[in-house]
C-alpha cells in the first residue's frame, strides 16, 4: 500500500478548498490555513437529468479526445485575424443573397413567430428595397410567404438587434487572414429611430438610402486609400481604452475615425457630404459595434464543426428565441425562449416596454469580449448593475467556463490577463455558470427603438440541450 | 396574511437557510415561515402546509423560496425584510471584495497549491466533487452523509489508487497537521496519532490526550462505515494506520471505531501489529482484549487516551474509573441523591455527540438494562416517538430522526433545549446526563444556550418536592474558542456536576441511579 502522498501531506502546509458550509472555511482561516470557499451550485442548475448525463462524460472522453478538440478550437479562436478588406453590398458580397431573402438576427424564425422589433425591421426593409410601396403592403407581403427569412448566421453574417439585412444594404467585408473565411455586417445606423430596433418610417428609410448612396461609397473609397483594417489589433487597443466591444464602443469608433480621417479628407467629394459623414460617425458611439461583431464572427466561424469539441460557436437571439451552436454539432441550433433583459431604462421607459432579448451582438461574448471583458470597461459597470469590482468578478467568473485566455486581447485591470476565450458547454454544465452577456434593450413594439440596456442571462435550456446532443452523439 | 417570494438562481446552503428559517420564525407575530431552496421535497411540503401554492410553480432547486405567514401585513413585511437582510449578510461578509470561484477547478486556479478539499455538499452531489478532487490529487474530507455504500467503495478505491486520504462520508472530525477540520478541537502537538471511525469519539480522545499532558500528530477520520461494512473493509483505516506507521513523528497509534465487521477487525489489528509502534485499540461497546505485544485494548474513550499518553511518556497505565478522589465522588453522590423524591427513578441522557451517546447507552444497557434509545440495537427499545422518553432513555439528538429540517444540535442547541423543556415536566426523571462538545464547528456557547432550560428543569423538580441531578462532561481543550473554563463555571453555577470525561460522567450517573434504585 503506497501512502506516500499522505505522508507528504503531513509535511506540507494545509491549503484547503471548501465546498459547502462556509463556517468550515472561516474556522480554518482563523487557524491561519489558506482556505478558498467555492460558491458551489448544483450542476446543470439542479437539473437531475443533466446531472446524471454528466456521469457519462468520462466514458465519452475515453473514446473521443474532447480536451484536445477543445484545445484545437480555442487555438483557432486565438489565431483568428479578422481584417476589414472592403465595403460592398449584401447582394454582391454575401453568399446566397437574393432580392427576396431577408436575413435576420438569431436562430431561424418564421414571420408568424417574429418579435415586434424584427417585424418592424422587415416592414422597413421591404419598403427600403422597393418591394412594397406602403408599410401596410409590406406587412402583407412579409406574411405572404414570398419573402424568405434566414438567419444572418447561415450566411457568414451578423446583425445587431433585429439584424435585418437586405439585398441593397452596404456591408463591411471582413476576412480572417489566418483561415481565409469571410464575415459580413451592415454599417451601423446610429442611435434613435433605427431599423435595427424595429423602427420604420420615412426618416428611417431616408437614412438607409443615404447610407447606401453616400456613406458607404465614401467610406469604401477612404478604406481603399487606407488599405485593410487590422481588426485584431484595433480590438486589442480598445480593450485597453475602456471598451468591451459590445455595449461600449467609444474608443473603437474613435480609432476607426482616426484611421480613416486622413484618407476621407483626400477624397474628391463635396465638402457638405464629407461633413455629414464625419458628423454621422462622430454622433454614433456604436458605429464600431458593426465592426466588432463581424470581427468576432470571422474569428469564431473558423472554429465551427470540429469533431468532439464542445466550444460554443454561436450565441444569438431574434427577440423570440435565444439560440446557440456548438462546434461538434455544426449547424444545429439549440434554442429556448428569449429571456427578458435585466437592465436600466432610458427616461420614460420601463421594463413593461421591453422586448425579449434580441440580436446577434452576443457574438462578441462568444469570442470572449463584450460581457466577458466587462473588467475592461469600468465606465459602463453601472449600466450593467454594479461596481468596478463587480465587473472584475464577472470577467473572472468567465474564466471558469472558458478553455483558454486570449493571447492578444488583454485586460489591464486584471494585470493584462487575456480575455476568457472559448466557451465550453461542458464547463457551463459542470459549474452552472452561464455566459455573462450585456446588451441593449429594444421596445417591444415595432417602430420605437432602443429603451435601455442591461444584463441578460442566457437560457440554461440551450446549453443543456447542446450538452444532451453531445452525449447522444458520442455515447 | 401570507406572502411568498421566489428568487431565481440564488443558491444557498441548506444549513445556512435553516438558521435563517429559525430567526425569521422567531419574529413575533409570525405563525409560519419557510426559507428554503425549491427542491421537490420543499415544494411538496409548502403546498401540503398551504403556505404556498401557485407562486412556487416551476421553481427549481436553484431558486430560493421565502414564504411567510403572519398576523398582519406589517409582521409579514418585517419577516421578509429580515430574511433578505440575513441572506444578504452572507454575500456581503467579504465586502464584495474577493472573487469566490464557482467550482473546484476555479478554486484551483486561485490556489493551485491546494492539497485538501473539504466537502459538505448535499450527499447526492458530493460524490462527483470528491471524484474531481481526488483526480486533481487533493486529499478529501467528506463531511456529507447520504452517500451510498457503493459510492463510498468507489471513492475509497480511487483514493487508494492515488494514495490519498478520503475521510468520510459522514466524517465530522479530523485534525491534520494540527489544524482542526470541521468539528474538532485545538489540540497541542505531540507524538500520538489517532485514526477514528467516529467523530465525537475522535474529539473525546484527542481532548483527553491533551488533558493528560500529551499531544497528537494527526487525527484522521475515516467515516462511520469504514470498519463496520465488510465491503468497505476498513480501507481508509488501513491507509491511515500505514501513514502513521511511516510517519516518524508518530510514536503511538490510537484506533477508535464502533464494533467492526469481524474480518475487518482482524485486518486492522494485524496492520497495527505490523506497525511495530505501541498501539491502543478501542472498539466501542466491545470487551477489551488482552494486551499482546505492541497492542493495547481500551475499555472506553478516556481510557484509550490514558493508555496512549502513558505509552507516549513511557509510563505504565494505571487502570482507574475516576480521576477524582473516591471520597469526593461519594460526597457528590450523597449530595445529588439526598433531596430526590421517591417518584424519581429514571435516567435521561440527552446527547449531541453520537459516540458519546453510545458510550453511555452501552454502559447503562449493560449495567441496568432496558434503556430506550434511537441508537438501540435492540429494536424493542427504540422509542416509537423519538421525541418522547420512556423510562430510562438515552438519545442521540444528532441522529437523522432529529435533524430533518434542523441543523445538528452541536451547531444549533435549540433542538436539545426543546427536549430539555419536555423532560423538565417529567417527575419520574432522576438524572439528566449531558455532553457539552466544544471546538470548531460547535455552537459558540453550547452550555450557555441551554443554561436557562437546565435551571428551569431543576426548579420544576424542586417545585415537585424533588431534586434533579444534572451530570455533564465537557469535550474540549484550553485552546478552543469557547472558553472551557467559562463553560464549566456556567454549568456549575446552576448546580450541574461537571465530570472530567463522558466515561466518568456516565459512571457517576450510573452510581447515582443505583443509589436511587435502592
Amino acid at each position: 500500500m503506497d501512502v506516500s502522498n499522505i505522508n507528504k501531506l503531513f509535511e506540507e502546509n494545509l491549503t484547503v478548498v471548501n465546498l459547502g458550509l462556509e463556517s468550515f472555511a472561516e474556522n480554518l482561516n482563523n487557524e491561519g490555513v489558506r482556505t478558498v470557499q467555492v460558491q458551489w451550485k448544483p450542476p446543470a442548475g439542479g437539473n437531475v437529468e443533466i446531472a446524471e448525463l454528466l456521469d457519462k462524460v468520462d466514458s465519452i472522453k475515453a473514446k473521443v479526445d474532447v480536451d484536445a478538440a477543445n484545445k484545437k478550437a480555442a487555438e483557432i479562436i486565438n489565431n483568428g485575424k479578422p481584417t476589414v478588406i472592403d465595403i460592398s453590398t449584401a447582394g454582391e458580397a454575401i453568399p446566397g443573397m437574393r432580392k427576396n431573402l431577408f436575413l435576420h438576427a438569431g436562430p431561424p424564425v418564421e414571420w408568424e413567430r417574429m418579435s415586434g422589433p424584427t417585424r418592424g425591421a422587415v416592414i422597413g426593409g421591404l419598403v427600403y428595397e422597393g418591394l412594397a410601396e406602403t408599410y401596410e403592403e409590406a406587412e402583407k407581403l412579409a406574411a405572404s410567404g414570398e419573402i424568405d427569412f434566414e438567419p444572418c448566421h447561415h450566411h457568414a453574417t451578423v446583425g445587431p438587434m433585429a439584424g435585418i439585412v437586405t439585398y441593397s444594404m452596404p456591408v463591411w467585408v471582413l476576412e480572417n487572414k489566418a483561415y481565409g473565411n469571410k464575415a459580413y455586417a451592415t454599417l451601423n445606423e446610429g442611435l434613435g429611430k433605427v431599423l435595427r430596433y424595429g423602427a420604420y418610417g420615412d426618416d428611417v428609410i431616408t437614412k438607409l438610402k443615404w447610407m447606401e448612396s453616400d456613406l458607404a461609397p465614401i467610406l469604401k473609397a477612404a478604406l481603399k486609400l487606407h488599405g485593410e483594417l487590422d481588426m485584431k489589433n484595433i480590438i486589442a487597443q480598445i480593450l485597453q481604452m475602456g471598451d468591451e466591444g459590445h455595449n461600449r464602443n467609444r474608443a473603437g469608433t474613435s480609432i476607426v475615425i482616426r484611421e480613416l480621417a486622413p484618407y476621407l479628407v483626400q477624397l474628391d467629394v463635396e465638402k457638405e457630404k464629407l461633413v455629414k459623414v464625419f458628423e454621422f460617425l462622430n454622433s454614433n458611439d456604436h458605429f464600431f459595434l458593426n465592426l466588432s461583431m463581424p470581427s468576432a464572427k470571422c474569428i469564431i466561424d473558423a472554429a465551427a464543426g470540429i469533431e468532439g469539441s464542445t466550444i460554443v460557436t454561436t450565441m444569438a437571439r431574434n427577440g423570440t428565441d435565444f439560440g446557440i451552436r456548438m462546434s461538434c454539432t455544426g449547424d444545429q441550433w439549440f434554442t429556448a425562449p428569449a429571456p427578458m433583459v435585466d437592465g436600466l431604462y432610458l427616461p420614460g421607459y420601463s421594463a413593461d416596454d421591453a422586448a425579449p432579448d434580441i440580436g446577434d451582438s452576443t457574438i462578441t461574448e462568444t469570442v470572449g469580449i463584450g460581457g466577458f471583458a466587462m473588467a475592461a470597461a469600468p465606465a459602463i459597470v453601472k449600466f450593467v448593475g454594479g461596481t468596478p469590482k463587480d465587473a472584475l468578478n464577472v470577467t473572472t467568473r468567465m474564466y471558469e467556463i472558458t478553455e483558454t485566455e486570449n493571447k492578444i486581447f488583454q485586460i489591464p485591470a486584471l494585470d493584462f490577463r487575456g480575455t476568457p476565450t472559448g466557451i465550453d458547454v461542458l464547463k457551463i454544465i459542470e459549474t452552472g455558470i452561464l455566459p455573462a452577456v450585456n446588451t441593449g434593450i429594444a421596445h417591444k413594439k415595432p417602430g420605437i427603438g432602443m429603451v435601455g440596456a442591461g444584463l441578460v442571462k442566457p437560457p440554461e435550456k440551450c446549453f443543456n440541450d447542446a450538452f444532451k446532443a453531445f452525449v447522444e452523439k458520442y455515447s | 396574511m401570507k406572502r411568498v417570494l421566489v428568487e431565481k438562481d440564488s443558491y444557498y446552503d441548506s444549513v445556512f437557510l435553516m438558521l435563517i428559517n429559525r430567526e425569521v420564525g422567531q419574529i413575533e407575530g409570525v405563525t409560519d415561515a419557510v426559507v428554503s431552496m425549491g427542491t421537490d421535497v420543499n415544494v411538496t411540503l409548502l403546498k401540503e402546509t398551504g403556505l404556498a401554492d401557485k407562486e412556487i410553480e416551476g421553481v427549481t432547486p436553484n431558486d430560493l423560496i421565502v414564504a411567510v405567514e403572519g398576523e398582519s401585513e406589517e409582521v409579514v413585511e418585517a419577516a421578509i425584510a429580515k430574511a433578505k437582510e440575513l441572506l444578504d449578510k452572507k454575500s456581503s461578509s467579504d465586502d464584495g471584495e474577493n472573487y469566490k470561484p464557482s467550482s473546484l477547478e476555479g478554486a484551483l486556479k486561485v490556489v493551485p497549491e491546494a492539497n485538501l478539499a473539504i466537502i459538505s455538499l448535499p450527499g447526492e452531489f458530493a460524490s462527483r466533487e470528491v471524484k474531481k478532487a481526488l483526480r486533481k490529487g487533493l486529499h478529501v474530507m467528506l463531511f456529507s452523509d447520504n452517500v451510498s455504500v457503493e459510492s463510498e467503495i468507489e471513492l475509497k478505491n480511487l483514493a487508494k489508487e492515488k494514495g490519498l486520504l478520503m475521510m468520510g462520508p459522514d466524517c465530522g472530525t479530523a485534525i491534520i497537521n494540527g489544524k482542526p477540520l470541521c468539528f474538532a478541537n485545538v489540540v497541542r502537538p505531540g507524538d500520538i496519532g489517532v485514526v477514528g471511525a467516529s467523530g465525537t469519539g475522535l474529539q473525546e480522545i484527542t481532548c483527553a490526550i491533551e488533558k493528560f499532558g500529551a499531544g497528537i500528530t494527526q487525527g484522521i477520520g475515516t467515516g462511520g462505515r469504514d470498519l463496520k461494512n465488510a465491503k468497505i473493509g476498513g480501507t481508509m483505516m488501513l491507509m491511515g494506520i500505514e501513514a502513521l506507521k511511516q510517519d516518524d513523528a508518530t510514536k503511538v497509534i490510537v484506533v477508535v471505531s464502533k464494533p467492526p465487521a469481524d474480518e475487518v477487525a482482524v485486518k486492522v489489528i494485524d496492520a497495527l501489529r505490523k506497525t511495530g509502534k505501541p498501539s491502543v485499540i478501542h472498539f466501542i461497546g466491545m470487551e477489551p482484549g488482552k494486551q499482546e505485544g505492541n497492542l493495547y485494548f481500551a475499555g472506553n474513550l478516556e481510557e484509550a487516551a490514558g493508555m496512549a499518553v502513558a505509552l507516549s511518556k513511557g509510563e505504565t497505565y494505571q487502570k482507574r474509573t475516576y480521576t477524582i478522589d473516591r471520597a469526593e465522588i461519594d460526597a457528590i453522590i450523597e449530595r445529588e441523591t439526598k433531596k430526590m423524591s421517591s417518584n424519581q427513578k429514571y435516567i435521561r441522557g440527552l446527547y449531541t455527540g453520537g459516540t458519546l451517546a453510545d458510550e453511555a447507552l452501552i454502559m447503562f444497557d449493560r449495567e441496568i438494562g432496558g434503556i430506550y434509545s434511537n441508537n438501540q440495537s435492540k429494536k424493542d427499545f427504540i422509542p416509537p416517538d423519538p421525541n418522547k422518553s420512556i423510562k430510562h432513555t438515552i438519545v442521540d439528538l444528532g441522529d437523522d430522526v432529529y435533524t430533518v429540517g434542523r441543523p445538528h444540535p452541536m451547531i444549533d442547541p435549540s433542538t436539545r433545549e426543546d427536549r430539555i423543556k419536555i423532560e423538565a415536566e417529567d417527575g419520574e426523571m432522576a438524572v439528566m446526563l449531558l455532553d457539552i462538545v466544544l471546538g470548531y464547528g460547535s455552537h459558540q456557547d453550547p452550555a450557555g444556550a441551554i443554561l436557562e432550560s437546565l435551571k428551569n428543569a431543576k426548579k420544576k423538580a424542586e417545585e415537585r418536592g424533588g431534586y434533579l441531578s444534572i451530570v455533564t462532561s465537557i469535550t474540549g481543550t484550553e485552546g478552543d474558542f469557547q472558553s472551557i473554563h467559562e463553560t464549566r463555571n456556567k454549568l456549575e453555577s446552576i448546580g450541574c456536576v461537571v465530570m472530567p470525561s463522558n466515561y466518568q460522567a456516565s459512571t457517576l450517573a450510573l452510581e447515582i441511579m443505583r443509589k436511587v434504585e435502592k
